[in-house]
């Protein structure tokens, strides 16, 4: 039995390795994703195409974030990626310029090209297709605030007040978190914005403000009160991402901090457990801003079929396909055009619909500071310096006037050792 | 070299596999024999032991200690280049990075206060696992030494963690220990509250020192039983005539005779704990705060999973790290009367 | 408790485990020895034990507290009008009574049910304190099921990947090793001692340290997304070196100048009469190379990017990514990745722990 299946599973390697080499003589580019969503604009491709070849593959989020960056410093990789560390590989990436409609491409993607260039890239270049945004937001449990009698707070509340919403439910409800937060650099830098940190200057250099302290010492404050817990950001180290969006499935928190990308899962898990809603972006000092994510498909210089990646990645950006894959993979579009019109997401319930829009609405309020950071090449080095020293003050291992002093080092020093 | 009490079962069994091993291995042994023949004539026997050990050897300067130099040449370059002709020499700038302390009493004063952090839980951390690890490891090899049923059993339940994967060890222990896990239900079930156990420092750093224990102790205590059973039995007959209390048994004829196994079990041991990294890296991420972040963590934080990489920063960390391993063996060696 | 008492009152396994070749009384020293072995059996198996039944529970009932000893499901009934099969919950009447009915929709602390026998007589609103839920005892195969689908046929792949490393490069390993083995121990040569401390002080560098210049290295030589990228960096283990030295040394020489006598040349020597000799030391090498291929992670995913040469370990990985832990499928992925190991080693498990006894490390 376990013999037959060694020889089967080797027949089929053998298989696949014939069919592999015997196209290798065709024009053949591989793509990199997440997921297979990009599959019938693929195979449509390939049919409009004939005697090309893309293949798709399908890799693990940490394949994109730790393997890809070390192929790329070494000349491999695949021809297309989805990268989310937009500014940082910018110098890796194979300028489409010479094959897109330019015009089209700087009207639908305008800022988020931008955070493609990064600090080493051609400030005219198109280094990709930004086909999607997320969007980070906040997730509230509705029926928790019905229960204990509190009304919910209304659009333009600020974080203090939330926080003070959702102690006063988690304890009339007997709920055991009112708050969390993924334990993610990004998810903090919302707070960080809207309190009125500007986290980057125009040279591209670390700004540690008023802002970004009266940030940390809140959201200190909430983990000494019982607000939040400590399982998230004070449990683990390093710059590792967590969530523990489980907690709010399963009805264990209040209010929930994360992003757009959630909001399936949520629709597909909770069902009709609780009532939940995406709340408008909690407001602090400075402005009511979230931040933007999210990914791109790059080409990279390396290929050796330049003008296909180019071809490719210009027929993917055409409207009816952009739109089909955004639909299929229920994301928010970047696209001007879509923005604007909306998209149909076929199959989707509508509190999923009435989630997406609140989170496409908080896109025009988003303040130019998230903008800046988000496309700052050293934005992870901030990012993984925040989660790191903001864990370490949760243990009492440093205050916060050494925290901030110290991701002004790490930023500086993660600067130095890019030169 | 038999040991005295196996089972004869086995001998035979390992007479067969042999057996079949050796006539199919014989078959392209036999096949470059003419060359070993030439190469025999050619070198002569003074020579020849180079030729076997040729292909370990490449194997050594290529993947240890070629990375080794190729560190070093970063720990003295710059930038997040992966190729060495285009990074650019900085002298010890990196090593002053981390040597850079307001107060070397004090390392929440350093700049790289994570270093400095690492390597302070790393000597927390060694002597606590090794001293737990090989107390069990010795205290169920002598269990299982004696006549007891079932001992097939046992040293198979006691062994069987070793197999596992550090990423599939970490996992079954965050899922035991998670908030909502078994632990939190047992103990609930006596009516204690629900406990994060990875939300606080000590607790943390007491299962990050639990867990890897589990997770090896077995290979440990396979090594030190197997040396138990070399000693002869007429020692223990002896023994047992003098009315030798359990105790006086263990401290005056076990642990003497047991000591040369004891020293490799001791330096084997000590450098793998130096080497911790997959287990806590899942378990905790060297967390809460940096409480339980081991210098490998941090060597693997900077140098691969910060953005951008710091691999300079990373290499000069490790040859220090090196270096202090050298340093230790050195003076075990010297204890140990300079004899291997 | 004696012998006696035990097998006249005591149940099977109390004693099976007291009783003792020859009738002989156990001391208290035995009971000691017994009740650390069983804390041992509890400690070392209860987490996998754990795991493995978790493997089977549907996501709900993973995040149950406190958790369900057994897997376990609600049970569902078809109602006439409802779309769906409702679960069906016990709920406490006015009158103390339990009535069975099935849920309709629960938002919060409410739930609105109806009954199953007569779904005519419309709808309840009930307090969810009083319903519990009516459960059986459920196998989640599915989990498995989605595992395989997820994966789109690769496991298949992936365990031939992890199979193929691991055996070949433990015939490597096995093979340069003893030679490497054999010349340290049988020949007196000038330089022997700085080779063999050459190949001992590689044990003092960590696989995670020099990750960077590996993948160098590796990605030069062209192995990049190669399975032989993976095999040739860490074929010349160092203690493997040292386990077959050791216990070649217990190998007479007279054997060797016999052989030399009879005209053998010095590699059917070694391939004739060290090497058969040496099986027992060989066999641990082989179980210890074996252990860390089939479990290696941070080379494969570092040198191995491309889905068709991806190992097990690798795809048990990714079920942990920015969207969290899956963990009803990273469960049953773990089951599946230690389960070849387990078996292995439930048949093995004597040969193993004798060779290891047998080379007697010194």
């Amino acid at each position: 039995m376990k013999h037959s299946s060694f020889k089967l599973s080797a027949a089929i390697f053998a298989v696949g390795v014939c069919a592999f080499s015997s196209l290798a003589s065709a024009q053949e580019i591989t793509i990199q994703a997440l997921d297979k969503n990009f599959q019938p604009i693929v195979d449509d491709f390939m049919a409009a195409n004939p005697g090309t070849k893309v293949n798709l593959e399908v890799v693990s989020y940490q394949s994109i974030a730790e393997s890809l960056p070390v192929q790329l410093a070494s000349g491999e990789g695949p021809d297309i990626s989805l990268v989310t560390d937009l500014g940082g590989l910018s110098k890796y990436y194979l300028d489409i310029r010479p094959y897109v409609d330019n015009a089209y491409f700087e009207t639908q993607f305008g800022q988020v090209l931008n955070w493609l260039r990064g600090k080493d890239g051609d400030p005219k270049a198109i280094y990709g297709l930004p086909d999607s945004i997320t969007v980070n937001g906040g997730f509230v449990n509705v029926t928790l605030f019905e229960q204990a009698g509190i009304d919910l707070p209304k659009e333009g509340a600020t974080w203090e007040e939330w926080g003070k919403a959702a102690k006063a439910v988690a304890k009339a409800t007997n709920t055991d978190f009112p708050m969390e937060m993924d334990r993610s650099g990004h998810r903090f830098a919302s707070m960080a914005i809207s309190y009125g940190a500007k986290l980057v200057d125009d040279e591209g250099m670390p700004v540690i403000d008023d802002g970004l302290r009266k940030a940390i010492e809140q959201f200190v404050e909430w983990h000494r009160d019982g607000t939040m817990p400590m399982d998230l950001w004070g449990a683990v180290g390093g710059s590792t991402m967590r969530d523990q969006f489980d907690d709010f499935v399963n009805a264990a928190a209040v209010f929930y901090f994360g992003g757009s990308w959630q909001l399936r899962r949520l629709d597909s898990e909770v069902g009709d457990f609780f009532e939940f809603k995406v709340v408008d972006a909690p407001c602090g000092g400075s402005s009511c801003t979230v931040m933007p994510g999210g990914g791109a498909y790059a080409g990279f210089k390396h290929t050796k079929e330049p003008e296909l990646v180019g071809k490719f990645l210009a027929f993917a950006a055409e409207d009816v396909n952009l739109r089909r894959l955004i639909a299929s993979a229920v994301n928010i579009p970047t696209a001007k055009s879509m923005i604007d019109s909306g998209i149909e997401y076929p199959g989707v319930s509508a509190k999923v619909q009435e989630g997406l829009s609140t989170f496409i609405r908080q896109i025009p309020k988003m303040a130019p500071a998230a903008y800046n950071f988000q496309g700052w090449a050293f934005e992870r080095a901030m990012m993984n310096a925040l989660t790191t020293r903001i864990s370490q003050v949760l243990n009492n291992e440093m205050d916060v006037d050494t925290a901030l002093e110290r991701i002004d080092q790490d930023v500086r020093l993660a600067i130095e050792a890019a030169k | 070299m038999v040991p005295p009490n196996f089972e004869g079962g086995d001998i035979v069994a390992s007479e067969a596999i042999s057996r079949t091993l050796g006539t199919v291995a014989s078959l392209p042994a036999r096949a470059v024999g003419p060359f070993w023949k030439w190469a025999q004539r050619r070198l002569g026997l003074k020579k020849l032991p180079w030729l076997f050990l040729t292909p370990n050897l490449l194997s050594v300067i290529c993947f240890s200690l070629l990375p080794v130099i190729i560190n070093i040449i970063y720990s003295v370059t710059g930038s997040d280049n992966l190729y060495l002709q285009d990074r650019r020499f900085i002298g010890s700038d990196n090593y002053s990075t981390l040597m850079d302390c307001q107060n070397y009493l004090d390392a929440s004063s350093c700049s790289r206060d994570l270093f400095w952090r690492s390597l302070g839980n790393l000597l927390m951390f060694v002597p606590l696992q090794v001293i737990f690890m090989m107390g069990i490891a010795l205290v169920t090899a002598v269990a299982l030494n004696g006549k007891i049923k079932a001992r097939g059993f046992f040293r198979g339940v006691f062994f069987f963690p070793v197999m596992l994967s550090p990423v599939v060890v970490a996992m079954t222990w965050q899922w035991i220990l998670q908030r909502n896990g078994l632990l939190n239900g047992i103990l609930g079930f006596f009516g204690a509250e629900k406990f994060s156990w990875l939300a606080d420092s000590n607790w943390a750093f007491f299962w990050v020192i639990f867990v890897t224990v589990w997770a090896h102790s077995g290979f440990f205590m396979i090594i030190l039983l197997a040396g138990l059973q070399s000693i002869p039995g007429d020692v223990y007959e002896a023994a047992k005539m003098d009315k030798a209390s359990a105790w006086r048994v263990f401290s005056k004829i076990t642990v003497p005779m047991l000591r040369p196994v004891l020293l490799v079990v001791f330096i084997l041991a000590v450098i793998r704990s130096v080497q911790t990294f997959d287990e806590i890296y899942v378990l905790t991420g060297g967390g809460p705060g940096s409480a339980t972040m081991l210098l490998v963590q941090y060597i693997y934080e900077t140098g691969f999973a910060a953005q951008p990489r710091n691999y300079g920063l990373a290499a000069a960390a490790s040859l220090l790290l090196g270096a202090a391993l050298l340093i230790f063996t050195m003076i075990q060696m010297k204890i140990s009367g300079g004899k291997k | 408790m004696t012998d006696t008492a035990s097998q006249t009152n005591g149940p099977n396994l109390v004693r099976f485990l007291t009783r003792k070749q020859g009738g002989i009384k156990m001391t208290w020293a035995d009971r000691v020895t017994y009740g650390y072995l069983l804390l041992g059996v509890f400690v070392m198996l209860l987490p996998v034990l754990w795991v493995f039944i978790s493997s089977f529970k549907e996501p709900a009932n993973l995040s149950e507290y406190p958790p369900t000893l057994m897997p376990v499901t609600m049970e569902k009934v078809e109602v006439e009008g409802y779309k769906t099969p409702l679960p069906l919950f016990e709920v406490v009447q006015e009158d103390g009574s339990v009535k069975v009915m099935a849920q309709i929709r629960r938002v919060g602390i409410r739930a609105q049910m109806v009954d199953p026998e007569n779904p005519g007589a419309g709808r309840v609103t009930i307090d969810v304190k009083k319903a519990t839920p009516v459960r059986k005892f459920h196998l989640a195969i599915e989990n498995y099921e989605e595992l395989l689908d997820s994966s789109g046929g690769n496991i298949w792949l992936n365990i031939y990947n992890s199979a193929f490393i691991t055996i070949v490069a433990t015939l490597i390993t096995l093979v340069m090793n003893s030679m490497a083995a054999f010349a340290l121990s049988k020949y007196q040569f000038k330089g022997s001692t700085v080779a063999l401390i050459a190949i001992i002080a590689t044990l003092m560098v960590p696989p995670t340290v020099i990750l960077v210049p590996t993948y160098l290295i590796v990605s030069q030589v062209g192995l990049v997304n190669s399975l032989w990228g993976v095999i040739l960096p860490a074929v010349a283990t160092p203690t493997g070196v040292f386990l077959l030295r050791q216990y070649m040394l217990t190998i007479p020489d007279e054997l060797l100048e016999a052989a030399r006598m009879d005209h053998a040349s010095e590699w059917q020597i070694y391939y004739r009469i060290v090497l058969p000799l040496s099986t027992p030391a060989l066999a641990v090498v082989a179980v210890f190379s074996v252990m860390s291929r089939w479990n290696d992670f941070l080379l494969p995913l570092i040198v191995l990017n491309r889905p068709e040469v991806h190992t097990l370990q690798l795809a048990l990985a990714g079920f942990q990514n920015e969207n969290g832990i899956v963990w009803h499928l990273l469960l049953a992925m773990t089951t599946l990745t230690a389960l070849p190991l387990a078996f292995a080693f439930l048949f093995l498990q004597r040969y193993i722990t004798a060779g290891i006894a047998s080379t007697g490390v010194k």
